[in-house]
C-alpha cells in the first residue's frame, strides 16, 4: 500500500482535475491520454475495461478543451470517466457482460451517456460487469473476472467491479456504475473506493440495459465524498424518457461537502450487527464509529426487523423482472442468434441456451417460476410484500436517526472462484445492501479501513429518499480526518 | 333439452392517435417495412416506455361513452409470451386494475333495447405483423404497428344470440367511431372481435364451459362463426358429450370453426405489474374535461331525430350510423325543412351514390345546401322527381349547384299548358292507329302517349299538367 501526493495526473481525482483543467494548467487532451497510458499499462492484470473508446475519448477531450477556452465549461468539463458496459454509448458495442449482446452496437446513448456528452465529460471506456449485472463478483462476466487491484487473485466485487476497479486502479478517476441488490457498493467496498446508489428514480434508467427495472439505479464511484457530488450535479434531474425518474430540483450537493456533522444522530441496525461474523469488519466498524463520534456524531441502536427477509424476497422480486426483460434476447432482432436451428421455437431456445451464462439463466428460471400462474401469490405478491414492510422499517429508522450506518460487505474481498459455485454464499455477500435497493433509498460506500491483509473494508450509510446530500455530508466528514480513501493499491 | 347460448364478446379498437402508445413513432399505416419504428418499439436493450397522454384520453373517452367507472388508479402489466412480432415478448396491457370498469350500453333488438354490461375496458400496445414467404420457409416481420394504442372492451357474458351479438358489435364500433378514437375498420383490423360462448340448459343460472371464437374479421363472420359454433355445442351436449375449454379459430371458406388450443396448452401469460411505468393516476379534471367534451352519442341522437324530425325510427337509425351522415342531414334539413324527403333522398339516391359506404359523405360533392336547393326545385315544380335524379347525377359528378345544372341544361318543366297542348296534339296526330284504339277502350295506351310526349319534351313536361291535358284532348277526338 502506497500513500503519497499525487504527482501523475491519472492519479488525481476528479475535483483536481476540474481546478487544473479551469486554470487551464492543462487540457482535457493531455488528461484523457494520461488515462489511457494508465489502462494500456495496467489494465492487461487489472482487466477493468471490456472496450477502451480512445477515439470518443479523444474526440470528446478535444470538444472539452474548446469549451473551456471558450470559457462555457462546467465543473467537470474535461474529466474523463468510465461506464458501466450496459449503458448504450451510442456506435460502441455495450455488451452487459453477456455473450448474447457481445456485438451489440446501441443506435443511441443512454440518458446519462447523453448528459456526460452535455458536459464533455470524455467517456474512457465500457467497464466489466457480471452478466446483465446478475452477480457480486464480476466472474460472470462472458469476457471473464476482473480482478481486485489490491489483490489480483481476489474478486473485486460485483456486479459493477470493472468500473471500480478501474477508479481504484486509478484507469478513470470516476466512473458510472449501476446498482441494484449492491453492485456499486459492494465493490467499492472491496476496492477501496466511494460510490453512491441515489434514490431510486433520481438518474434517468433510459439507456440502461434493464436487469430489475424496480431496483435498478445508476450511481458514480470515486476516490471520496466532493468527487461523487460533482457527478450526481451531473446526472441527478428528471427525464421526460423515464416515466419512473423523478421530477424534483436536486441541490448543488458539492455544497454538503465542508458542511460538518456535529449533532447529527446515525441508526446501528441491530440484526444487521447481529448476524456480523467477521473480526476485521466489526473492527473497522467500530473504529469508524469513533472517528463519527468524535466529529460529534450521535449513535442509537435500533431495529429493522424485515430486512432478514431482505435477500429471499429481492431473490423473488428481481429475478421474476429479469426474466420479463430479457425476454427479448431472441435472436430475432439483434444480439446473437444460434448459427443452426430447425424451426422458430429451436432457433429461440438455441439461441437464449448459447448466449446467457449458468448465473442469468438460473435467474431466468427462478423468476419465470415465481410469476407462474398458481405461484404468484404466494411468491411475487409476498415478495412485494416484504418489500413494502422494509421500507416501513426505514421509515420508522428515520424518525430517530438522519441516516442509518452499517457495514457494506460481512466480509472483505474474497478470492476469484471461491464463490462462484455457490450461489447462495454469492447471494449473501448483499445482505446489507439488498434492503437499501428494496426500499428505494440512497446508501454510500465510504473506505472504513483495511484487513490485516491490507484488503479494503467499506461502511454503509443509508439515508432517507432523495437525501443524497445528507450522504455526501456525512462521507465527507469522515474523510476529512480519515485516509482510508486516499491510499492506492501498488501494481 | 333446450339449450340457452351465453356469449361475450372481447373486442379490440386501434386508437386514431398520431403517434404509438409509449414512443414517438407515427401510427400512419401502411408507410414501408419497419419505417415506423425507433429503438423503444423495437424493443433495445435499455429503453423506457412513456405513455401517450392522447391514448389515455381516448380510452376515457370511451370509458365515459360506455358508463363506466373510471378508476382513480390503474396498473400497466406486462403480458409475457414470445412471438416474433412482439419485439420485447411481452405486450404491455392491463390486467387486475384497467382504466375502467362496470358499464354498459343499450343495444336495440326488435321492437325491445336490451343493456349489456362492459366489465372493463383496458389499454394496450398492438403487436407486428409476420409476413409469410409463400415460396420458401422464410417469414419476415414488420413492426410498424407494434406499439399502436388499442382498447381492449370485455363485455359481460349476457348476449344469448348471434344477432345480440352483432347488435352489440354495431353499436359499439358507431360509438368508437362517433367518438373519433377508431376508424372500426374490421378488414383492415383496426377494430377486432373474439367471442366467448357456452350453453347452458335454458333458465340455468351456472354458465356453461365456454370455447373462444378467433379470426372473425367482418360482422357477418362474427354471426356465421357464433351460429356454428352453437349448433356444434348444442350437438356435442345433446350425444351427451361434454364442451371442452379451448381456443377455436373461425373458418370463413368453410363457415366453421376448428380447435386451435386446449386449456392445457393455454399460455400462462405470467402478468405482473410492469415496473417501468407508474400505477396510472386519471386525474379528475381529466374526466371532467373528456365528459364536457362528449359529443351527443348514437343512441341519443336517434332518439332526437325521431322526436324533433318526426322521422321514422327506421329512418334515424340509418341516419345516425354515421356521425357525419346526421350531420349531413341535420344541414340538409336547416336547408329545406322537410325532414322525411331529405331522409329519403339521403338513404337512396345519396347512398347510391356513396355505394354504401357512410364515410364517403365527407368528400361527397354534393353539399347539404346543394341537396337542399335540389329537393326545392322539386317542390316548386321547377323539375319533375324524375328530372331530379339526372341532375343529382350530375351534381354527383361535377359537384355543380342544382340550379346551374338546370339552366345550363334547359331541364326546367314544361308546365305552360299552351306549350304542352301543342306538343300533345303532335303526338296524337301522329298515333292516329293508337288514338282510334285507346277510344275503343284500350286505356292503358295513357301511358305510351305520355311517353311520346316527354321524349318531345326531353322530360321536361310537367307530369301532372301533361295528365291533365293528355285527357281532355283525347276525350275532344271521341
Amino acid at each position: 500500500m502506497v500513500k503519497k501526493k499525487a504527482t501523475n495526473l491519472y492519479e488525481m481525482t476528479a475535483s483536481e482535475l476540474s481546478g487544473l483543467l479551469k486554470k487551464r494548467k492543462v487540457s482535457s487532451v493531455e488528461i484523457t491520454k494520461a488515462l489511457l497510458d494508465r489502462i494500456a499499462e495496467v489494465d492487461g492484470k487489472v482487466r477493468a475495461y471490456v472496450t477502451v473508446t480512445a477515439d470518443l475519448a479523444l474526440e470528446m477531450a478535444q470538444e472539452a478543451d474548446r469549451r473551456l477556452a471558450a470559457g462555457d465549461g462546467n465543473p467537470l468539463t474535461g474529466v474523463p470517466i468510465a461506464v458501466k458496459d450496459n449503458m448504450c454509448v451510442k456506435g460502441h458495442r455495450t455488451t452487459c457482460g453477456s455473450r448474447i449482446l457481445a456485438h451489440f452496437v446501441p443506435p443511441y446513448d443512454a440518458r446519462v451517456v447523453t448528459l456526460l456528452h452535455e458536459h464533455s465529460m470524455p467517456i474512457l471506456g465500457l467497464a466489466n460487469m457480471d452478466e446483465f449485472a446478475m452477480g457480486s463478483s464480476t466472474e460472470t462476466s462472458c469476457h471473464g473476472p476482473t480482478c481486485n487491484p489490491w489483490a489480483l487473485d481476489r474478486t473485486p466485487g460485483g456486479s459493477s467491479g470493472g468500473p471500480v476497479a478501474a477508479v481504484a486502479a486509478r484507469e478513470a478517476p470516476l466512473a458510472l456504475g449501476s446498482d441494484t441488490g449492491g453492485s456499486i457498493r459492494l465493490p467499492a467496498s472491496f476496492c477501496g473506493v466511494t460510490g453512491i446508489k441515489p434514490t431510486y428514480g433520481a438518474v434517468s434508467r433510459y439507456g440502461l440495459v434493464a436487469y430489475a427495472s424496480s431496483l435498478d439505479q445508476i450511481g458514480p464511484i470515486a476516490a471520496d465524498a466532493k468527487d461523487l457530488a460533482m457527478v450526481l450535479n451531473v446526472i441527478c434531474g428528471h427525464d421526460p424518457m423515464d416515466s419512473t425518474s423523478v421530477p424534483r430540483e436536486h441541490p448543488d450537493f458539492t455544497k454538503s461537502v465542508s458542511k460538518g456533522v456535529k449533532g447529527m444522530t446515525l441508526g446501528v441496525p441491530t440484526e444487521f450487527f447481529r448476524s456480523l461474523d467477521n473480526a476485521e469488519v466489526e473492527k473497522a466498524m467500530s473504529e469508524a464509529r469513533a472517528v463519527l463520534e468524535a466529529e460529534g456524531v450521535k449513535f442509537v441502536e435500533l431495529s429493522l426487523p424485515h430486512l432478514d427477509y431482505g435477500i429471499a424476497a429481492y431473490y423473488i422480486i428481481a429475478p421474476s423482472e429479469a426474466s420479463s426483460n430479457l425476454a427479448r434476447y431472441d435472436g430475432v432482432k439483434y444480439g446473437h442468434r444460434a448459427a443452426s436451428f430447425d424451426g422458430m421455437i429451436d432457433m429461440y431456445c438455441r439461441t437464449r441456451a448459447e448466449g446467457f451464462g449458468p448465473e442469468v439463466k438460473r435467474r431466468i428460471m427462478l423468476g419465470t417460476y415465481a410469476l407462474s400462474s398458481g405461484y404468484y401469490d404466494a411468491y411475487y405478491l409476498k415478495a412485494a410484500k416484504v418489500r413494502t414492510l422494509i421500507t416501513e422499517d426505514f421509515k420508522r429508522a428515520f424518525e430517530k436517526c438522519d441516516a442509518v450506518f452499517c457495514p457494506v460487505a460481512p466480509s472483505p474481498p474474497f478470492k476469484i472462484g471461491e464463490k462462484i459455485d455457490d450461489p447462495i454464499q454469492m447471494y449473501l455477500m448483499d445482505v446489507f445492501t439488498i434492503p437499501v435497493n428494496m426500499a428505494g433509498l440512497p446508501g454510500i460506500s465510504v473506505p472504513a479501513g483495511f484487513s490485516a491483509d491490507g484488503l479494503p473494508i467499506g461502511m454503509q450509510l443509508i439515508a432517507p429518499h432523495f437525501e443524497e446530500a445528507r450522504l455526501i455530508q456525512l462521507a465527507a466528514a469522515f474523510q476529512k480526518t480519515t485516509d482510508h480513501h486516499t491510499k492506492r493499491p501498488a501494481l | 333439452m333446450q339449450y340457452e347460448a351465453v356469449i361475450g364478446l372481447e373486442i379490440h379498437a386501434q386508437l386514431l392517435t398520431e403517434s404509438k402508445a409509449f414512443c414517438g413513432c407515427t401510427t400512419r399505416f401502411g408507410n414501408e417495412p419497419n419505417s415506423n419504428t425507433c429503438p423503444i418499439c423495437l424493443g433495445m436493450p435499455g429503453v423506457l416506455p412513456v405513455l401517450n397522454a392522447k391514448a389515455l384520453e381516448y380510452t376515457v373517452r370511451m370509458a365515459l361513452a360506455c358508463n363506466c367507472r373510471i378508476n382513480e388508479i390503474s396498473r400497466f402489466a406486462r403480458k409475457n409470451y414470445y412471438y416474433p412480432d412482439l419485439p420485447k415478448n411481452y405486450q404491455i396491457s392491463q390486467y387486475e386494475l384497467p382504466v375502467a370498469e362496470h358499464g354498459w350500453v343499450e343495444i336495440e333488438l326488435e321492437n325491445q333495447v336490451k343493456r349489456v354490461g362492459i366489465t372493463r375496458i383496458h389499454m394496450e400496445e398492438d403487436a407486428g405483423k409476420l409476413i409469410h414467404d409463400e415460396t420458401r420457409p422464410v417469414s419476415y416481420v414488420d413492426l410498424n404497428r407494434t406499439g399502436v394504442p388499442l382498447i381492449e372492451i370485455v363485455s359481460e357474458p349476457e348476449m344469448t344470440s348471434p344477432e345480440e351479438a352483432a347488435a352489440y358489435l354495431r353499436v359499439l364500433r358507431s360509438i368508437l367511431v362517433y367518438l373519433g378514437i377508431c376508424d372500426g375498420n374490421m378488414e383492415e383490423g383496426s377494430f377486432r372481435c373474439d367471442a366467448n360462448v357456452s350453453l347452458r340448459p335454458k333458465g340455468d343460472k351456472n354458465l356453461g364451459v365456454k370455447s373462444e371464437l378467433k379470426n372473425m374479421n367482418s360482422f357477418r363472420f362474427v354471426q356465421k362463426a357464433l351460429q356454428y359454433e352453437i349448433e356444434r355445442q348444442t350437438e356435442v351436449l345433446s350425444g351427451g358429450g361434454k364442451i371442452v375449454m379451448e381456443t377455436r379459430l373461425f373458418d370463413p371458406a368453410s363457415g366453421t370453426t376448428a380447435s386451435m388450443r386446449s386449456k392445457e396448452e393455454a399460455h400462462d401469460y405470467r402478468y405482473f405489474p410492469d415496473p417501468d411505468l407508474l400505477p396510472l393516476r386519471v386525474e379528475q379534471s381529466l374526466v371532467e374535461k373528456v365528459r364536457a367534451e362528449l359529443p351527443e352519442l348514437p343512441a341519443e341522437k336517434k332518439k332526437r331525430f325521431v322526436e324533433q324530425f318526426g322521422i321514422p325510427a327506421y329512418d334515424a337509425g340509418v341516419l345516425t350510423a354515421s356521425r357525419d351522415l346526421a350531420a349531413y342531414f341535420e344541414e340538409t334539413v336547416t336547408h329545406y325543412p322537410e325532414p322525411k324527403q331529405v331522409s329519403n333522398w339521403i338513404m337512396t339516391e345519396l347512398m347510391r351514390a356513396l355505394k354504401g359506404e357512410e364515410s364517403g359523405i365527407t368528400s361527397c360533392p354534393v353539399r347539404p345546401k346543394q341537396l337542399a336547393g335540389l329537393l326545392k326545385s322539386i317542390q316548386d315544380g321547377t323539375i319533375s322527381g324524375k328530372i331530379a335524379k339526372t341532375v343529382f347525377e350530375e351534381m354527383c359528378a361535377t359537384g355543380k349547384d342544382p340550379a346551374k345544372i338546370i339552366k345550363d341544361k334547359g331541364l326546367v318543366q314544361v308546365s305552360d299548358t299552351g306549350a304542352l297542348t301543342n306538343a300533345v296534339v303532335d303526338v296524337l296526330d301522329k298515333n292516329r292507329a293508337e288514338v282510334e284504339r285507346y277510344l275503343a277502350g284500350k286505356t292503358n295506351l295513357i301511358g305510351f302517349f305520355v311517353g311520346q310526349v316527354m321524349k318531345a319534351t326531353k322530360g321536361k313536361a310537367n307530369p301532372k299538367a301533361l295528365n291533365e291535358i293528355l285527357t281532355e284532348e283525347l276525350e275532344k277526338r271521341r
